[in-house]
């Protein structure tokens, strides 16, 4: 066993700093690593490109570090929900590359399995293919999509042990076991660090091999954003 | 005329025993209400679930177990989640049967437009266009007409593209309509509804064969 367990979000997050590119895990807030970000918006590091698929909302999320203005260039695809996201992008404070959502998906997974590129369908015709190398395969049109290049990949899973094995949960999964080892330090936070031999090897979603860091966060607070549901009968 | 619900009562009858649905966001979110309860259907959504159940009871929703409009959700029995490459790996490889979204404009050739209007904020495409890329049958949900009076069927898509030559069949207020062969083909009119209202509707090029028959609703 390879201990891959450090003590605390600070001792996770060390080495961090100005100009990076960080993946973020989630989607909407539902698996966000509520714990790192909290960390960055301490550390005050700036300049940084965030490879997300959402950008959190005002007061929560990815939203924190817009707000310190910490973040100059976000890889999204989808960004609503969020005032001050707007108004920083409209001023031209923050750059964003939208990016649909399944190739958002496998760009992280083409970093995390060595694949330098892959052809997709998806945003052929569109503006989202305008300057990229395109094929024509079996008589349909594809587009050319490098993978993502990150310095750090921020995740969040549901247990993990200290070997770095990884269980999620929901669909709070998501993109978090994608960004694993899809950057250059991969740190994991989990609501729950057991010990080693706790998890069943059978039903590990993600292998420890592609996490560097792993720790049990401090409080997650799992935000709700759309809390819809039905009357009792 | 057929308001929302009608429209996606209208669409429910297009999901077939066996079919694994995508439903986007609004109109498409109503079709889960109508459809059979004697037929085997899953509903996937794209953020990571494939057997969506209802909205949870009061009290009983989980963070961790949205749908891809962020609205907590519950599973059916036979539920699975899995990662976003998994879950657009199942309609890149053509394994989601059935697709049905919404649009701002649709064009006679199929081209969609849905995700960003210029000079207006925009939120980004989200699991728009990779869905429409690849899905073989895609159904889109919307009114006839914008809120202008302005047909959002076209000869040519005015606002930037979702996705080229991939719609292949529309449900409005107003009609059903097949695209083939770089044209509208009006297949069924909403109840109440002449075809000559429709035609005043179509910007695009309507084809009219024969009796065109009232919806069965």
């Amino acid at each position: 066993m390879i201990n891959k367990k450090v003590n605390n979000v600070r001792e996770a997050l060390l080495g961090v700093t100005n100009n990076m590119t960080f993946m973020l895990g989630g989607f909407g807030l539902c698996g966000i690593p509520e714990n790192a970000i909290s960390e960055l918006v301490r550390l005050e590091i700036k300049n940084l490109t965030c490879i997300s698929n959402n950008a959190g909302i005002d007061n929560f999320g990815l939203g924190l570090l817009l707000q310190n203005k910490q973040i100059n260039k976000m890889i999204s695809s989808y960004v609503g929900e969020n005032d001050e996201f707007e108004r920083q992008m409209l001023s031209g404070e923050l750059e964003v590359e939208l990016t649909p959502q399944g190739t958002l998906a496998e760009k992280c997974r083409a970093a995390q399995a060595g694949f330098p590129a892959f052809y997709t369908p998806a945003g052929y015709g569109t503006e989202v293919a305008k300057g990229k190398e395109t094929r024509e395969f079996d008589g349909k049109m594809h587009v050319l999509e490098p993978a993502f290049k990150a310095d750090f990949a921020f995740v969040k899973a549901w247990k993990g042990d200290v070997a770095g094995n990884l269980i999620f949960k929901g669909t709070a999964r998501n993109f978090n076991p994608l960004m694993c080892g899809a950057a250059t330090i991969t740190v994991v936070e989990v609501e729950e660090l057991v010990p080693l031999g706790v998890l069943d090897p059978n039903q590990i979603h993600t292998p420890g091999i592609f996490v560097q860091r792993i720790f049990q966060g401090e409080k997650f607070e799992k935000r709700i954003e759309q809390r819809t549901v039905r009357k009792r009968s | 005329m057929l308001d929302k619900n009608g429209i996606a009562k209208r669409i429910a009858k297009e999901v077939k025993n066996g079919y694994y649905v995508n439903l986007g966001i609004g109109i498409p979110t109503l079709v889960a209400n109508f459809v059979r309860d004697d037929i085997e259907v899953e509903f996937q959504s794209e953020n990571g679930v494939l057997g969506m159940g209802p909205f949870p009871y009061e009290g009983e929703e989980d963070a961790d177990i949205i749908n891809a409009g962020k609205q907590t959700i519950t599973t059916m029995p036979g539920a699975s989640f899995f990662d976003s490459a998994t879950s657009f790996s199942m309609i890149r490889g053509k394994h989601v049967h059935l697709t049905i979204l919404g649009a701002m404009e649709v064009s006679e050739n199929g081209d969609i437009a849905n995700w960003k209007i210029p000079g207006k904020m925009v939120k980004g495409m989200g699991g728009a266009m990779g869905l429409v890329a690849s899905a073989d049958n895609i159904i889109v949900a919307m009114m006839h007409t914008n809120k202008r009076g302005e047909s959002k069927l076209l000869k040519r898509c005015s606002l930037p593209l979702t996705g080229v030559g991939c719609v292949t069949k529309v449900v409005t207020n107003l009609a059903v309509l097949e695209i083939k062969n770089n044209q509208f083909y009006l297949l069924e009119r909403a109840p109440g509804v002449s075809v000559e209202v429709i035609q005043n509707a179509t910007e695009g090029t309507l084809i009219i064969e024969g009796e065109i028959p009232e919806m069965n609703l």
